[in-house]
């Protein structure tokens, strides 16, 4: 049986909403998905929507728990992770 | 010292009254609005929305905000950000920053400016006059207008 991390709320915003066609979710990935790019990586394996809205992974912005993060930054304990075009306010 | 996210249109008038109201210790305000442009380089638009990240806005610009009073000996400071469907002339965005003197108050308002321009997380989608939706894509001298403050971005 895999080992899997607590469910994470995942949030799209933009066209990354768009091409994922949700805008909300919860996934429990396996515990060896321990960075942002392993996430990603993961998320990619879901499906031909999500390997269409992270073709571009490296423009993709992400904030963990509000708070914007690094491709490289750790998972850990994080309840709601969001992922979504640069910003474009102001 | 507060930032708001609202639909609803502001009244900067009435907003420098309410954030200074009878204070004698401010000696500048500076204000600044965005407003949503008609045309862009590559066709007439018919609106605008701006989706945000709830939750993630407020505590975004709340931290760009507290980063300019850590900078600058600001008295009060005010920062709204609207959503939703907007049209060309309206308002988008204001920043007040108040100090006792000019050159704060100024460079202030230009700092918050270019910092949540990098990181509140706002998305706009132009409607052109033939229906068709388009994201905007950022812009680099955005980028470059942060980096002069020698401070993160969110890339």
């Amino acid at each position: 049986m895999t080992i899997t991390h607590r469910p994470i709320k995942l949030m799209y915003f933009a066209w990354v909403r768009e091409k994922v066609g949700l805008a909300e979710e919860h996934v429990q990935p396996p515990v060896d998905v321990s960075t942002i790019s392993d996430l990603v990586a993961w998320l990619r394996g879901r499906g031909p929507e999500y390997a269409a809205a992270f073709e571009r992974g490296e423009v993709i912005r992400t904030a963990i728990d509000h708070t914007h993060a690094r491709a490289d930054a750790r998972i850990g304990n994080a309840r709601e992770i969001a992922f979504f075009p640069p910003v474009t306010g102001g | 010292m507060a930032v708001r996210v609202q639909m609803e249109d502001f009244d900067v008038g009435a907003e420098i009254k309410a954030l200074t109201g009878d204070r004698t210790d401010i000696g500048a305000v500076v204000t600044f609005t965005g407003t949503v442009r008609g045309n862009t380089p590559d066709h007439p638009i018919a609106s605008m929305t701006l989706e945000h990240y709830p939750g993630m806005t407020e505590a975004e610009l709340a931290r760009v905000e507290a980063e300019a009073i850590a900078r600058w000996p600001l008295e009060a400071s005010l920062i709204i950000h609207r959503y939703g469907t907007l049209k060309p002339g309206d308002n988008i965005v204001l920043v007040i920053t108040a100090s006792a003197h000019r050159q704060a108050a100024f460079q202030a308002a230009e700092f918050l400016m270019d910092y949540l321009k990098s990181r509140a997380p706002f998305w706009k989608k132009e409607q052109g006059a033939d229906g068709q939706g388009k994201w905007v894509d950022a812009r680099e001298c955005d980028d470059e207008a942060v980096a002069r403050w020698q401070i993160d971005s969110a890339k």
